[in-house]
């Protein structure tokens, strides 16, 4: 009888308010069948790592419309790989220009969305490169 | 294996969760572990906190949270929200009231969906408090669900119940429906700043007054507590403060009276229960749907071949052969 679920966070960084995206991707998440943990607005990314570490999840989803991503993406993903928990996966959307992908990409997230980003192209992604632990 | 139970024992969070997580999956493995943290169980008092959707009771863990970390205790809390019957997916959302927590060492946070188990519990949740337990937490606050129906087997698993009421909403009637009175150590009215809760009280008194001496064990009353506006810091501190209070003189009547042990006898009862079912009934289901067996016995019953009892009985026999 054993169903490895996905175990996903959905988490807000820095000052932003724009929550709409984040909600409406926790509800998509449930509804593709992962257990969603959603932490709402305004976290420091040490509240976010630890969060993710006490909640076990397989992958963190950062969301960030204020154009802070270029500092708070990395920070999480570091913060991560600092409490010896490299090996969750960190994803990020909002509004990201191209120009900051490759910073990001180096820093460690395996994937960004921006907007336009269909609900299905992001479950698929999830379901492709997410992989239940071994 | 035994890294894994040092760990523990350490406090180690990553370590914990991922056990935690192994449970909620059915992972054999994981119950192994168990078998060696089980003895080492005992320490936490047990807090379950329960009530209607919405009537703020992760609110109040986090309040209570705050006030027993001035005390210098350290606190775990797993929080039950509803897995999705239509797609196996949840959304956990109880933790957004407590994240101001999520860095200090001495809180433990995790979310728990109830992946179709009924009574307002997750199934992983007994196993979960007592990795908490072996973790050293002072407290284990447990958050059910939330439907208002029928939650009763927290009291299965906890020292101290609260429940949780708000004014205006026929809660009055529902509780005694829900069966939800029995099992109340405390009362919580919250949202005090509504309308109605000095009526909500009034009820409430008048409920207890009419019961027998003996749903009192050792002559303990469940005390109503009004919980202040929780957007007026200074008021809802207090009462947070009154209500930890109480929840440890509750600990202490139990202690006094010597009443842990029939609470704990629950426990045992239940887990042992559960174990059962996982050793027994699982495998045989498993069995029965791998070779096939179940769904034609579906067929059968559809075509009223044969009756259901006539189908377990059989089924008894040809996997509990040793039976006496
Ligand atoms: C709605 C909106 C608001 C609403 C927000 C309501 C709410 N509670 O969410 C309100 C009116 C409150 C608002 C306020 C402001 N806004 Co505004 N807002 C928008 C708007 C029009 C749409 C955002 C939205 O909800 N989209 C719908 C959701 C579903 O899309 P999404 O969040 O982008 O998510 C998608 C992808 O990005 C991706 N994704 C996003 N996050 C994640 C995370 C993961 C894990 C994954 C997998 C995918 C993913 O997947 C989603 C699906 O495709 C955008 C413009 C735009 N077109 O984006 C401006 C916009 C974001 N706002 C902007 C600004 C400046 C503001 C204000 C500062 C305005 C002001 N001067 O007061 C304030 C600040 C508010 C605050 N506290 O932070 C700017 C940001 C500029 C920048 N970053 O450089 C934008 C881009 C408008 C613009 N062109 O100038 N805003
Ligand atoms: N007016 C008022 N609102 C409150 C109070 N306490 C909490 N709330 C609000 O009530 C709503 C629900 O609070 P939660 O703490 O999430 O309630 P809950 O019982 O945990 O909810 P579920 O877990 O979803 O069943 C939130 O919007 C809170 O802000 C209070 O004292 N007064
Ligand atoms: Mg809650």
């Amino acid at each position: 009888m054993a169903e490895k679920k996905i175990r996903v966070m959905v988490a807000k960084p820095g000052l932003d308010g724009h929550d709409r995206g984040a909600r409406v991707l926790a509800r998509c998440f449930r509804d593709a069948g992962f257990e969603v943990i959603y932490t709402g607005c305004h976290q420091t990314p040490e509240q976010i790592a630890s969060a993710a570490i006490q909640e076990d999840v397989d992958v963190v989803g950062l969301s960030c419309l204020s154009g802070a991503h270029r500092y708070l993406f990395p920070a999480v993903a570091k913060l991560l790989k600092e409490q010896g928990a490299g090996d969750i996966t960190v994803v990020g959307g909002g509004i990201i220009p191209e120009q900051d992908f490759k910073l990001l990409y180096d820093a460690g997230l395996k994937a960004l969305f921006v907007p336009g980003a269909t609900l299905d192209s992001i479950v698929a992604w999830f379901k492709t490169n997410v992989k239940p632990r071994d | 294996m035994m890294e894994k139970v040092r760990k523990i024992k350490s406090g180690d969070v990553r370590t914990a969760s991922r056990l935690i997580r192994n449970l909620e999956d059915g992972m054999d493995e994981a119950r192994a572990t168990m078998k060696h943290l089980f003895p080492l169980t005992g320490h936490s008092h047990v807090i379950g906190i329960t009530g209607s959707p919405g009537a703020g009771k992760s609110t109040l863990v986090d309040g209570l949270v705050e006030s027993f970390r001035k005390k210098e205790k350290t606190v775990g809390v797993l929080a039950v929200d509803p897995t999705s019957p239509f797609t196996g997916g949840a959304i956990l959302g109880d933790r957004i009231r407590m994240q101001r927590h999520a860095e200090d060492p001495g809180v433990f946070v995790r979310s728990l969906a109830t992946r179709g188990a009924l009574g307002g519990l997750a199934k992983a949740v007994g196993d979960a408090i007592h990795i908490m337990d072996v973790m050293g937490k002072d407290i284990v606050i447990v958050e059910t669900v939330g439907t208002g129906q029928q939650e009763v087997e927290i009291i299965n698993h906890s020292h101290t119940v609260i429940v949780v009421l708000i004014p205006g909403m026929g809660d009055e009637i529902q509780a005694i429906k829900a069966g939800i009175l029995e099992i109340a150590d405390l009362f919580v009215i919250n949202k005090a700043d509504r309308e109605g809760s000095s009526k909500l009280r009034r009820e409430l008194m008048a409920m207890l007054d009419m019961a027998p001496a003996s749903a009192f064990p050792a002559g303990w009353r469940p005390p109503i507590l009004k919980c202040e506006n929780a957007f007026e810091p200074v008021g809802f501190v207090k009462s947070l403060e009154e209500m930890s209070q109480t929840i440890e003189d509750h600990y202490q009547h139990l202690v006094k009276h010597d009443l842990l042990g029939s609470r704990m006898h629950r426990k045992a009862a239940v887990e042992l229960n559960e174990a059962i079912r996982c050793a027994v009934l699982e495998p045989v289901l498993d069995a029965l749907v791998a070779n096939g067996d179940l769904e034609r016995m579906v067929g059968q019953l559809l075509k009223k071949e044969t009756d259901p009892y006539t189908l377990a009985e059989e089924i008894a026999q040809r996997y509990l052969k040793a039976r006496p």
